[in-house]
This record gives C-alpha cells, structure tokens and sequence, in this order.
C-alpha cells in the first residue's frame, strides 16, 4: 500500500468537496420548496393540478438522472429560443445545469416524502383543530406540519444521503467535484484501486455525518417518544 | 360572548337531513338546547346520533335544514355537484369557537404536552394571552385531576387521563355549548368512572351540554332531557324519569332492555 | 416533427433500429445486474439473519458502503481497475500488452454489487414478514431445515419481496445508465452517438428519455401483476 500516493491523492480529492457540498445543499434546499408545492398540488382537490404534479413525478422518477442533466446541459443548447434568452448564461454553465438537473430531480423524489408526511397526521387531530374554530392555514401551521415533519424525516434524511451521492454525475459534464477528480487521476495514474478507496473514505464520511446529524435532529423534534417527564410538582394553584 | 337572550335556545337544529351515499342517517331532525341544559342523546348504532352532534358544529354538513348558535344561523349554500359548503368560512370558525366537542378518541394533538394542547386553542384561535391561557390551563387541569400530568405528552397517559385533558382543552375555550361524542365509549371499563365524574361536575355547575352516551346511568341521573334516536328520527324525547321508568315505544323498551342487562 | 420521424424511424436515415437496439443491450445489462443482485443479496441477507457475529458485521459494511458511495465511482473501479488487475495478472503469466475488461461485465458486475446491497436489505424484510407461527407450525411436525428453507420460508419470503424487488429493479434500469461513461453502447450511449453525429442532441436524449419511461412503466405493469399472483391468498389487513 502506496500511503504516500494515498495521501496525495487525498489531499486532491479534498479540493473537490466544496463544490460537492455547493451542489448538494442548493439542490437540496430548492428541490424541498419545489416538493412542498408539487405535494400541495397533489393534495389541492383539483384534478389539474394533482394531474400535472403526478406527471411531473412520473417523469423524473421513471427517467436516469444522467439523460435529464445530458438533456438540460447538451439538449437545451440545440434551440436558438434559448441561445438567446435571459437563461444562457446560465444555461451554458455545467455548474448551473447540473444544479437545476438535480434540483428538479430530488423534487420528484422528495414531493412523495412530503405528501407521505402531510397524509400521515392522524385525521381525529385534525378534526379536534376544526372543532376548536381553528382556519385551514392554522391547522397546516399548527398540527399538519410538526407532525408530518417527524414523520417524514427518516425517509428524508435518505433522500439527501442519496443526493449527495448523485452529485458525482456531475462529473459527466467536466464539473470536478470529488469523483470528477477521481476520474482524472485515475485516468493518469490508472491505480483506480487507490483512487477509488480515498474518494469512497470522503463519501463515506460524509453520509456518516449527515446520517448522525438526521439521528440527532429526529430525537430533538421527538420528545414523546423519549422517556415519560417526571410527574410536575402541583404548586399551590391560585384559588 | 355575547348572552343568548333568555328565551333563545343556546343551540338549536332544525329539520336535519344527512345522506351517506344512498343511506339517508338523518331524516328531518330537530333539537333545541337552552342554556343549563344537559341532553343526553341515546339510539343505536347507526341511528345517527354522532352524525347529529357533528352537524351542529359542522364537522358533517347537512344537506338540508339549518343549525342556530346563540341566535346566528350558520350560512350554508349550494355548491357546485349539488354540495352543500359554508358561505363564510370565517363564520364557522367563530362559532366553532363557542361549541366545543370532546371526541371518543381523545384526539389530543400528540406533538403537545398537555398543557400545550389546553392552551393551543385560547392562545391561537381566540388570540388570548399566553400568560391568561396558562394560569387558566392549569386550574383547569387541576379541576379534571391531572394537573401532575401538564408536562407529559398524550402517548404517556391512560385513556381516561387523555379524555380527561381533552375535557379541560374543550373547557378552555369558553364554549356556550359542550359537544360530548360518546366520551367513554373507547375506554377500559375501570377508567370510564373517573371521566364520568367529572361529567358530573360540569353539568352541576349549569353548563350546556350535549352527550351521546351509551352510560345509561348518567343518562338518567344527570341529564335533565333524554333524546331517543331511531334511524334518524327522534323516537322519543322527554325528561329521563318519563323514558326511563315509562317508555312509551317497543323500541325504546327493547333498547333499554338490552342495555340495562349489560 | 416530421424531422423526428425521419430521425428517428426505420427509414435509411433513421436511428431507430439503433435505438431499439440499444435498449435491448439496456435490458440485457441491467437483467444481468439484477440477477447477480438477488443472488449476492439472498448471501448477504442470509448472512444478517442467520450468521455469527463477523459475518454480520462484514454484511453490514458491505450493505452500508455500497449503498454510500456513488455508483460511478464502483463502475471505474471495475473497469479501470478490473483492466489493471487483469493485465498485471496477464503479465505475471508472461503475455504483454494492456489486457481491458469490457464494459458489458464491467458494468454489469457494478451495477450487481450495488444491487445487491438494496436488495440483501428487501430479502432481510421480506423474511422477517414471515409469521413466526408457520415457522413453528413446520418445526413442530418435523420438518428439516432444507425442507423448510424450500417449502416455507422462500415462497413465502419472495412474494413478501416481490414491490420492494420491482423498486429494485428500476434502480437498475436507471443505474444502467451510467455504464455509457464507459463505453457500453446501451440507450443513453447510442443517444450520445446520434447527438453528435447529427447535431440534434434534444431529439435524441428525448427519445432516450422516452425509452426508459417505457422500460419503467412496462416493468411496473409486470411486476404488479407478479404482486398480485403472489398475494393470493393473503388477506389485505
């Protein structure tokens, strides 16, 4: 085991981790707006709406995610409308194209997460808010919401473990993140064996902290199911 | 809120008819609540007395007929597909604010602590202070007899513990009218006293309540009026010493008969 | 759009065979794929339920790095490195030269080894679905563990498995994909191909896109008609 081509190789693939993070957290962030509207069409009432959402998550859940990001970054080049428009510098750049690519990519995914955890509040508590006087967007706020965040936080947290996975095929559009690096080194070096053991360690590493840091934030939004409080000393209520 | 006038009923429901499909639960039913009143409603399953409680405060929305609070009839109209929804929605959540219904699954908002639940409706509905809500909670609380329980979340409590706080949540609002859906039909049969005791309570001290029951003997001995409900028609309706002692149908004596052996 | 239809027909200009055939090779990679998941995942499962604790913990990390890092990463690791060892090993046996592994078995192994990790995880579920009570019910009249492995526990564990294998299955249709980085001429590579060879790239990677929802919405329909033979006789709660 060469350990000094190891650590040099690690030193370079670390260079490629900002970008990783950049690509994951932005995809992230505006792939869950994305979701949270596709999951309210769904559950609007309205036949177009729910139609044209489902649509949408079948599309982009039946498709690899490669053709969508050789389709956005190769496909939309083709059209002189485009060429043309506000978007193309935007559009020209493998960063931008890779990151609306997986952005409407987790959308899919994560809109089924959403509507999984709206569904999953128990309709009693509903029903008890609606006795009370409380409007539809208190309820939501109030009740639909908290409860349906916990619920839907595990299969979550799986959702942004795999896409930080599925920012390596950015690599496939020149962009050197973490395995973009990889391939150049192994294409030089071709110890691919290597190469392969340090970039794997990074990923590795890295789902392990997502993978603590969703533990940790699923036991703080979950206090019932810890141990039951203490029975609360009565003070002297005021009569 | 403002009083009813005296001789206004609190509540009152006027020619109630519900469809399930092709089932028709209730067929032109009528009630008045004045104030003070406690009404037990009683009737098999299936003859509709959930559903009627759950028109009054809006929870089913009846297909004919019309529900009065205080006074101020509830607007409903025709939608589209021959539905009928409220015109204001505004206006049920107002007078969802002076009916409260306690459930016969507790429905305690399970993310709360007790507290929380008592307090959620009076902080955010009726805009009340945070610092009023919780004083208030607490004696409330400690007038149902859980007041060491306020920091606990529903999953830790017993069923009669939960009803119970679901009790002092209803309480908290203020309500003119207290909606009771078979409160102690899901409970183990050794904790249904200690909700029905504090059924009792409540009613002593002259508040308004409606309760569908299966507990004959709070029935008899707490309510001023019974209501006997028959597929979707009032059977019989009287004071429970007339009912109970002299049924005037075979259906009542049946119904009494089978319950009154278990 | 008649343009695409010259495109993309079976006229003399048209890629249409092409494609065709390129979702063929699509099929027989990521059928291979799969077949090597299910067995390598029955090992590993096999291996979480009943095994000491080493192997269990091997299994474990077996399902937990291969399920963490990039599928791309495991596909050059076969193909660059699968290349590498064959050729030292040529070497060592006196032949020159640069001996390479091709990309249908490069590709096909990857996307086996990742499959299996997701799969090891449905055939765990799948048995622990099983009531205890039939495996006693077996024991109790004498059944040996072959026999009960056999006649119980794999009917039983395979209908259990059988929504999680069709989810399965489209992760393979999709990680297929992947495998045109490295050459194999399968839907997205032969989409490449036709881009740059008539400038149309939209065309082409529409028309790949396409393919795969139909690859996927055939294999749903399929799998949930499997779903429905096989629950027969379970009563839905």
């Amino acid at each position: 085991m060469d350990f000094d081509f190891l650590r040099q190789t690690l030193l370079l693939l670390v260079a490629g981790v900002p970008l990783l993070l950049q690509l994951a957290f932005f995809s992230i962030a505006a792939g869950a707006a994305l979701a949270v509207l596709l999951a309210l069409m769904r559950l609007s009432g309205n036949p177009m709406l729910d139609h044209a959402a489902r649509s949408y998550v079948f599309v982009f859940r039946g498709t690899p995610l490669l053709v969508q990001i050789f389709l956005i970054y190769y496909g939309l080049g083709q059209f002189p409308e485009i060429r043309q428009s506000f978007a193309w510098p935007f559009l020209r750049e493998p960063y931008w194209c890779a990151l609306l690519a997986l952005t409407l990519n987790t959308a899919a995914y994560s809109s089924e997460i959403i509507r999984g955890g709206i569904l999953s509040v128990p309709f009693g508590q509903i029903e008890a808010a609606r006795a009370c006087g409380m409007s539809r967007s208190l309820i939501f706020r109030r009740i639909t919401v908290p409860q349906g965040l916990r619920v839907a936080l595990p299969a979550y947290g799986n959702e942004i473990i795999l896409m930080t996975r599925s920012t390596a095929l950015a690599s496939v559009i020149t962009l050197m993140e973490v395995t973009g690096i990889a391939s150049k080194i192994i294409s030089e070096t071709f110890r691919a064996v290597e190469v392969f053991i340090c970039a794997g360690a990074i990923y590795l590493i890295l789902n392990f902290a997502i993978s603590r840091a969703i533990a940790l934030l699923e036991r703080r939004l979950s206090p019932q199911t810890r141990e039951p409080a203490a029975p609360a000393n009565v003070p002297e209520p005021a009569r | 809120m403002t009083p009813a006038l005296p001789n206004q009923p609190a509540v009152s429901a006027r020619n109630l008819r519900k469809r399930f499909g092709h089932l028709e639960v209730l067929k032109g039913l009528s009630l008045d609540a004045h104030e003070g009143d406690v009404i037990s409603i009683l009737g098999a399953s299936g003859s509709g007395k959930s559903t009627l409680l759950r028109c009054i405060n809006l929870l089913e929305i009846p297909d004919e007929g019309e529900v009065v609070v205080a006074g101020e009839t509830i607007a409903l109209s025709t939608g589209r597909g021959g539905r009928r929804e409220p015109v204001d929605r505004a206006q049920v959540d107002r007078i969802r604010m002076q009916l409260a219904m306690v459930f016969q699954n507790f429905n305690l908002w399970s993310h709360m602590t007790v507290i929380e639940n008592v307090i959620e409706a009076p902080v955010h509905v009726q805009k009340r202070p945070r610092a009023d809500a919780i004083e208030e909670a607490l004696a409330l609380l400690d007038k149902v007899g859980i007041a060491d329980k306020r920091n606990s979340y529903p999953a830790h409590l017993s069923g009669g513990q939960q009803q119970r706080a679901a009790i002092a949540r209803a309480l908290a609002m203020h309500p003119r009218v207290m909606l009771f859906d078979e409160p102690t039909s899901a409970l183990d049969p050794e904790l249904v006293g200690e909700v029905l005791r504090v059924m009792r309570t409540l009613a002593a001290e002259g508040r308004t309540m409606l309760v569908v029951t299966h507990e004959l003997g709070f029935a008899r001995e707490v309510s001023n009026r019974v209501i006997f409900l028959n597929q979707g028609v009032i059977e019989e309706e009287g004071p429970p010493a007339d009912l109970f002692a002299a049924p005037k149908t075979e259906r009542l004596r049946q119904f009494l008969r089978s319950h009154l052996r278990a | 759009m008649i343009d695409y239809v010259d495109l993309m027909g079976f006229g003399p200009k048209g890629w249409g065979w092409l494609m065709l055939q390129a979702a063929l090779m699509t099929i027989a990679v990521s059928g291979t794929a799969f077949a090597l998941g299910s067995a390598l995942g029955a090992l590993i499962a096999w291996a979480r339920i009943e095994g000491n604790r080493l192997l269990r913990i091997a299994a474990d990390a077996y399902t937990t790095v291969l399920r963490g890092i990039p599928d791309l990463l495991v596909i050059f690791l076969l193909y660059f490195g699968g290349s590498e060892a064959l050729t030292a090993l040529a070497h060592a046996l006196g032949a020159k030269g640069f001996v390479g592994v091709n990309a249908f078995t490069a590709g096909a192994i990857a996307v086996g080894i990742i499959s299996g990790a997701y799969q090891s995880e449905i055939f765990r579920g799948a048995y622990q679905a099983i009531a205890r009570g039939e495996l006693e019910a077996a024991r109790a009249v004498g059944m040996p563990r072959w026999l009960l492995f056999r006649r119980i526990i794999v009917p039983q564990a395979l209908r259990f498995a059988i929504p999680g294998l069709g989810n399965v299955w489209q992760l393979a249709l999709k990680e297929s994909a992947l495998i045109s980085v490295v050459g194999l001429t399968e839907i997205l590579r032969q989409a490449q191909v036709g881009a740059g060879s008539t400038r149309q790239p939209f065309a082409f990677f529409i028309t790949a896109a396409a393919l795969y929802l139909v690859l996927s919405t055939l294999s749903g329909w399929g799998f949930q008609r499997a779903e429905a033979v096989g629950m027969r006789g379970v009563r839905r709660s």
